[in-house]
């Protein structure tokens, strides 16, 4: 049945008959493809929600302060609420099971110089710490150590961009830099995937910047990390028990809502993953539709075309042609035009989806692709579903006595 | 070579059903070149089909070179047909989008014969009827006469033992009547069995012998003096 002689005896059909070629194969390359689309699409929608943590650890609270909007225990509202450095000391003493490590972090926008060249940057004063909140990764140097918080070394850290911008192609480390008027070492530069923003930046140790702003204990944020082991439900247990501390610690209401922020991102990574997830789900239930939409094109055209070749086939049948020749002829030619076409669908599919990368960003759409095996499975599902669809009616025209098949006009 | 008994036939239509060959009984020697005529409706081609095995009687014995046909699966009447018989129809039933030799190949490709020698094979038999420098051409750039005679190189091809046509000059003027009806004639005289349903008297005294069928049995079978068609082509 798969003899040279067979495939070349289809050639041959498929050769002659083009617009029936092209219509199946149309169809089917068409369904292929759409799916193929759809799919990627899906996942670069996981994709784009993804990116938004993944410059970040996700094992992290991060604890703003703000103004009081309700008295309490003698308090009144409208009270700025402090953090300071025994904040940190006490946070980490009260909850040693759930917590890895706190960071301050002490925000400021300050010129910095080197030599000829002048630019403003944010600086960020915090704790060694800090590099595992913000997944900071080394370029050249090191990051903080605990003997420069101990110290109050004045290291800087600066960011891929800013050694960029002060220092062009020459090497930075070891160098002086000017930073709000004093003189400090450069002893690390590092990079950040959270985009260029978070690569103009600058660390310095917190007790130095205390140091130089008159030697106070003031904490503008705390970084709190805990243990990913906790899990979802730990960190949620957490974020409850480390409010309740800090609003009893500061004397805030319990039903302010201001006052103190906890921005918990496990929470939020979550929430957005269960909104892709529900995405992911619609595009697949649209993408399955347009591969039954192409099985019941496939199988129409198959119903066209054993109708339109009933006649040849009653020709072939007086002429010797038995049921099962009958049926190899009609299936083997659909079969191969799906092959084919499917994964010329399937391959247009997917360099339309990698030619796209990050065109469609601004759709929430990054990097849309389809793993292999599933654009496989699909174009082979539709290959198969397209073959027993042609099956019934090739069976039917093999049936289909040769006088009444001749005298089908 | 072929031999019928009390062959009936009928067909449903509804309710009621059209009883068309009500019991023939006719057999042919090999060699022979029998017309069959009668008049419209008598049930000639439901006959030739029979013989030809591209429909079914309802009752009676039909033994093919010795060999009974009854209850054949499609499989092994797909095997008869190809070994056994080859068909002329009046509208030559050509695969419209293969050539003339394509067409002619197409039964020896049923014969599982290889590419090669298909082709050779066709080839002659092209040039048998006329038709080696048409080869290449598509049934619709054919003459009808020209389609007529690859058909019959096609029924030719794979070598039947009987012959079967079914009005091969019906849709043919006389002159290429004759032609088609000379190379009956030569087919005839090498030794293959030929039936022919004709409508047409001419025709008929070109063949050996005459059946005439009414009402769906014969009424008259009778031996002719041969007319040769070459003599008025
Ligand atoms: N498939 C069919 N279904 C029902 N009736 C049929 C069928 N085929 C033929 N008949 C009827 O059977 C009768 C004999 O038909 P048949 O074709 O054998 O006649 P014929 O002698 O070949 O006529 P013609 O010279 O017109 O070709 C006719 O009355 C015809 O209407
Ligand atoms: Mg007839």
């Amino acid at each position: 049945m798969f003899s040279r002689d067979n495939w070349k005896e289809i050639f041959e059909t498929i050769q002659k008959n083009k617009l029936r070629t092209f219509l199946s194969g149309f169809t089917v390359a068409l369904g292929i493809l759409i799916f193929v689309i759809l799919f990627g699409f899906g996942n670069g929608l996981i994709n784009t929600f993804n990116d938004f943590f993944a410059d970040d650890a996700t094992n992290v609270f991060y604890v703003f302060r703000g103004r009081t909007t309700m008295p309490y225990k003698g308090y009144k509202s409208n009270r700025q609420i402090e953090f300071d450095n025994s904040d940190l000391a006490d946070i980490e003493k009260n909850f040693p099971l759930f917590l890895e490590y706190t960071t301050p972090r002490i925000s400021r926008q300050d010129t910095v110089k080197y030599k000829e060249e002048s630019n403003s940057y944010t600086t960020q004063a915090v704790s060694p710490s800090h590099q595992y909140a913000e997944k900071t990764i080394m370029m050249k140097g090191r990051f903080l150590n605990k003997n420069d918080i101990k110290d109050k070394t004045k290291y800087a850290i600066i960011g891929r961009l800013v050694e960029e911008d002060l220092f062009g192609a020459k090497t930075s480390i070891g160098k002086y830099i000017d930073i709000g008027g004093s003189s400090f070492k450069v002893v690390g530069v590092f990079q950040d995937d959270g985009g260029d923003n978070e690569e103009r930046i600058i660390y310095i140790p917190y007790t130095t910047r205390q140091l130089i702003e008159k030697n106070t204990d003031e904490i503008d944020q705390i970084i709190v990390g805990f243990k990913p082991e906790i899990g979802y439900a730990g960190a949620m247990a957490f974020e409850r028990s480390l409010n309740s501390f800090i609003r009893e610690k500061k004397y805030i209401n319990p039903k302010d809502q201001n006052g103190i922020f906890i921005r918990n991102v496990a929470d939020q990574l979550k929430q957005n993953q269960q909104f892709a997830r529900v995405l992911q789900i619609i595009v697949g239930f649209v993408a399955f539709g347009t591969i039954i939409a192409g099985i019941i094109g496939i199988s129409n055209i198959m119903v066209f075309v054993v109708k339109e070749r009933t006649k040849e086939l009653g020709i072939r049948k007086a002429l010797g042609a038995t049921p099962k020749s009958v049926i190899g002829t009609i299936l083997l030619e659909s079969v191969f035009i799906t092959t084919i076409s499917g994964f010329i669908g399937m391959l247009i599919g997917i360099a339309v989806l990698s030619s796209l990368g990050e065109k469609l960003k601004d759709f929430f759409i990054t990097n849309p692709y389809i793993d292999l095996t599933m654009a496989t499975v699909a174009t082979i599902v539709l290959i198969i579903f397209g073959a027993i669809a042609g099956y019934v009616p090739a069976r039917r025209a093999a049936k289909i006595k040769p006088i009444v098949a001749l005298r089908d006009d | 070579m072929i031999e019928i008994k009390d062959l009936h036939k009928s067909y449903k239509m509804g309710s009621n059903s059209l009883h068309v060959l009500k019991g023939i009984n006719f057999s042919v020697e090999e060699g022979e070149l029998v017309a069959i005529m009668g008049s419209s409706g008598s049930g000639k081609s439901t006959l030739l089909n029979i013989l030809g095995m591209l429909d079914e009687a309802n009752s009676g014995e039909y033994t093919l070179d010795g060999v009974p046909i009854k209850d054949l699966n499609e499989t092994k009447a797909a095997k008869y047909r190809n070994k056994f018989l080859g068909f002329v129809f009046q509208s030559f039933n050509l695969i419209n989008y293969k050539n003339a030799m394509e067409n002619v190949a197409l039964p020896l490709y049923y014969q599982k014969m290889g590419r090669k020698e298909r082709q050779e094979k066709a080839l002659k038999y092209l040039g048998q009827v006329g038709l080696t420098e048409w080869a290449t051409h598509l049934p619709n750039e054919l003459s009808g006469g020209q389609k007529q005679r690859v058909a019959i190189a096609r029924a030719m091809a794979a070598e039947p033992k009987v012959l079967l046509a079914d009005e091969p000059t019906g849709a043919l003027d006389s002159k290429t009547s004759y032609e088609v009806m000379d190379l009956i004639q030569k087919i005839n005289d090498q030794g293959n069995t030929i039936l022919v349903v004709t409508h047409e008297e001419d025709i008929a005294h070109m063949c050996k012998r005459i059946v005439h069928l009414k009402d769906g049995i014969i009424v008259k079978d009778e031996k002719v003096k041969q007319v040769r068609a070459s003599e008025y082509v």
